[in-house]
């Protein structure tokens, strides 16, 4: 270092940066071969297409089907242009906006990150709240030929909002990578199914219950897997979760097995029957009987119990377990030597975070009225830990808005007909959604590593209140 | 120190193990009431180790630890920590996304809230600086704000022993002075006892009461700040290159 600084004093002292950027200054922009200009973006995009036309000519372009005496050659040449002018489209537009361009939107949205203001943050917060509160009316009075569906979707949407709420204790305040949240779902569920079934208990006497017994099964899963982090413990969740399943599979005398439980009782209202005629809710009340109304009693059940779960994961947090929690996400040794009970934390986190996968999977088998081990699969812990991860970890509101996009997302592709016009009758967009969810995903970890909503909010603040630069409060990189 | 000083903290015949590798063997120790002692040694001497060990993880294998009259070889650490002990570990190990107010509040975890506010207010004017800094991310935080935070963070569980790992540990000669001040005149005013690990051996043993120097899991010198300093050996091996 001393050595090659006497050979050239000076010419350390100005950063390589500044170099490139001053000599890029001077140069005058060479139209004729700027890599930017639309012109490349065109020809790139052309080539793109060519590429494409020539390798899908035989993939998209020629069908075989099976003729007698022999194969059947069919051209496709519909299908085969449009997909040369989807990448052609792409491709360009991609160009444009994205590679070929000074100002990529990329990169505005990535410095955008965390880019929600605390006041648009909050108003979002209250808007959401308030279409929440209001939305069964919302559709009855304008979509009343399709109400039924849209406060079913509802429903479902809002079952996962309370899922990925209560799993994100777990993993976004407790840092416990839980693969196998859906065993809690499920012992609620089955649970309520159960307690039903044998011993003839209504909803809301089993709905307490099922939610002690998953929060039993939390501790039972968490004692085992204490000393366990990361991947290790994503494994064994993972493990636990399929167990669950197998045992509700293979206890044939108990549990029916794959037959699966029917007949499970639907809520009552104060003691109400939603049901039609003598004694229901309609005739107590003196109005006409509407089966849309049970489908608002149960989107308000499960609002409350999604609320519930927020209000408490909210106080919890501003409560000095909840601050144990994230502290234990960022660093249990430190925790230890603090003087923080580490298993008592991790056991209340993973006893308190399946309590309220037990309550809604209590809620899903009285709304289903039938359930099954087949609905507790592992694609259902990852459908769950996906929204509470492209939410952002440790966001509510990001979990509100992953849900909608994610659950939602999946039921606009059940609308989405008109693609067999293009890509032939057999096309089922729903079979593609998997394949959808995996690009959405990437694409919302590229843009946005940390998720959608991805600051933190803090849990306290100091007695003098001072307005807080953003400069301030920034998150730290690489935590 | 006067030698009829009550003893807080003895370590005696301590030997502690990870897996089968010794890492302590055979370590006496003492440290009385309102002292602040030093230990010094090599790297991979094991005074992280001892450190550790005295909060309770790992656990020594034999000998015993006697605090204030208990003995606390085989406690839970959480308990431990509820007695009075505070460490600031190696590394600091802050809470990177939390506020620094927020990580404040995770040293005060095991204490009576009323104290809060007062507590508060007595590691700001320790470290005016964190109080600037108040509702930044500890993450974000320079160096010596770091340590400083690991520090107060520390004291915010009013600890009787403060256990101080390397508080100097890549920070500029002048933040090293800030802390050692700091540890001084917490010694000095509220007759806080400190145990300080420390590379920075020259500037240790002129703070400390009295020091240690451990090498290979073993205490192999004794004596008061001034006396280890004076010592050839320690000159040798600690000091070398002079006033650091
Ligand atoms: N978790 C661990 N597992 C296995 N060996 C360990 C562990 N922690 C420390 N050691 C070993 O124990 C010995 C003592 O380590 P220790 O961290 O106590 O040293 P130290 O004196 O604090 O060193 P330094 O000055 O570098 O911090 C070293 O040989 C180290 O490799
Ligand atoms: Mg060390």
């Amino acid at each position: 270092m001393a050595a090659s600084n006497t050979n050239a004093p000076t010419s350390d002292v100005t950063p390589v940066g500044a170099q490139a950027e001053a000599e890029a200054h001077r140069l005058p922009p060479a139209p004729a071969n700027n890599p930017h200009s639309l012109a490349a973006s065109v020809r790139d995009a052309a080539i793109a297409a060519f590429l494409a036309g020539v390798l899908g000519f035989f993939f998209i372009g020629v069908r075989t089907d099976i003729a007698p005496g022999g194969l059947d050659l069919r051209m496709r040449w519909g299908a085969w242009i449009v997909s040369i002018l989807v990448v052609f489209a792409g491709r360009l537009l991609l160009n444009i906006f994205v590679w070929k361009t000074d100002k990529p939107i990329t990169r505005r949205v990535k410095t955008g990150s965390g880019g929600m203001s605390e006041t648009v943050s909050k108003t979002l917060k209250y808007a959401l709240l308030a279409f929440a509160l209001i939305l069964p009316f919302f559709f009855t009075t304008f979509f009343p030929g399709k109400d039924r569906q849209f406060i079913d979707l509802a429903i479902l949407i809002m079952t996962y909002i309370m899922l990925g709420w209560g799993l994100n204790i777990v993993v976004g305040l407790a840092g416990l990578l839980d693969l196998g949240y859906v065993a809690f779902y499920a012992v609620g569920a089955y649970s309520f199914a159960l307690l039903a079934q044998y011993l003839d208990f209504g909803f809301w006497l089993a709905l307490p219950l099922a939610g002690l017994l998953a929060a039993t099964w939390g501790m039972i899963l968490g004692f085992p897997v204490l000393r366990l982090r990361g991947d290790y413990l994503a494994i064994v969740t993972l493990a636990f979760g399929e167990i669950i399943r197998v045992v509700l599979l293979n206890w044939y005398e108990f549990t029916k097995g794959p037959d699966g439980i029917s007949g499970i009782p639907k809520p009552t209202f104060f003691g109400l029957e939603l049901k039609r005629g003598e004694g229901g809710f309609a005739d107590f009340f003196g109005i006409a009987y509407d089966p849309i109304h049970r489908f608002i009693f149960l989107y308000y059940i499960i609002l409350a119990l999604a609320l519930i779960t927020n209000l408490v994961t909210m106080r919890l947090r501003r409560l000095p377990i909840g601050r144990a929690w994230e502290a234990l996400r960022e660093d249990e040794i430190a925790c230890r030597s603090l003087g923080i009970n580490t298993r008592n934390t991790k056991l209340t986190a993973f006893a308190i975070g399946a309590m309220f996968g037990g309550f809604a999977g209590s809620f899903f088998a009285t709304r289903q009225g039938f359930i099954s081990p087949e609905s507790f699969t592992f694609l259902e812990s990852a459908i769950i830990l996906a929204i509470v991860v492209l939410g952002g970890l440790g966001s509510q509101i990001g979990v509100v808005i992953a849900s909608v996009v994610m659950i939602g997302g999946i039921e606009l592709l059940r609308n989405l007909g008109f693609l067999q016009q293009v890509f032939g009758s057999g096309f089922d967009p729903v079979q593609y959604r998997m394949l959808i969810f995996g690009l959405a995903m990437v694409l919302i970890m590229v843009w946005k590593p940390r998720g959608l909503v991805s600051t933190r909010e803090p849990s306290a603040v100091y007695k003098e209140k001072k307005r807080i630069g953003a400069d301030m409060v920034a998150q730290g990189e690489g935590h | 120190m006067s030698g009829a000083a009550e003893l807080l903290l003895a370590v005696r015949g301590v030997e502690t193990y990870y897996g089968n590798i010794v890492a302590l063997r055979g370590v006496d120790m003492d440290v009385h009431r309102g002292e602040i002692v030093t230990l010094i040694g090599a790297n991979g001497a094991g005074k992280s180790t001892l450190m550790m060990t005295i909060c309770g993880d790992p656990r020594a294998r034999k000998g015993r630890i006697v605090y204030d009259g208990m003995d606390i070889t085989q406690m839970p650490t959480h308990e431990i920590v509820s007695h009075g002990i505070a460490q600031s570990p190696e590394g600091r190990r802050i809470f990177p996304r939390m506020t620094v107010m927020e990580n404040l509040q995770m040293g005060a975890a095991l204490v009576d809230p009323d104290h809060f506010d007062k507590d508060i207010e007595k590691v700001f004017k320790l470290f005016p600086r964190l109080k600037e800094r108040i509702a930044q991310r500890g993450g974000t935080l320079s160096g010596g704000e770091q340590q400083m935070l690991a520090i107060a963070r520390a004291l915010m569980s009013r600890p009787k022993l403060l256990l101080l790992d390397e508080p100097s540990l890549g920070l500029a000669p002048l933040i090293v002075k800030q802390i050692f001040d700091a540890i001084r005149e917490l010694n000095e005013k509220e007759g806080l006892t400190v145990f300080l690990v420390e590379q920075n051996a020259f500037h240790a043993l002129k703070l400390a009461h009295r020091g240690y120097v451990m090498v290979n899991g073993v205490i192999t010198m004794s004596g008061t700040g001034a006396e280890l300093l004076k010592k050839e050996e320690v000159r040798a091996a600690y000091l070398e290159g002079g006033r650091h």
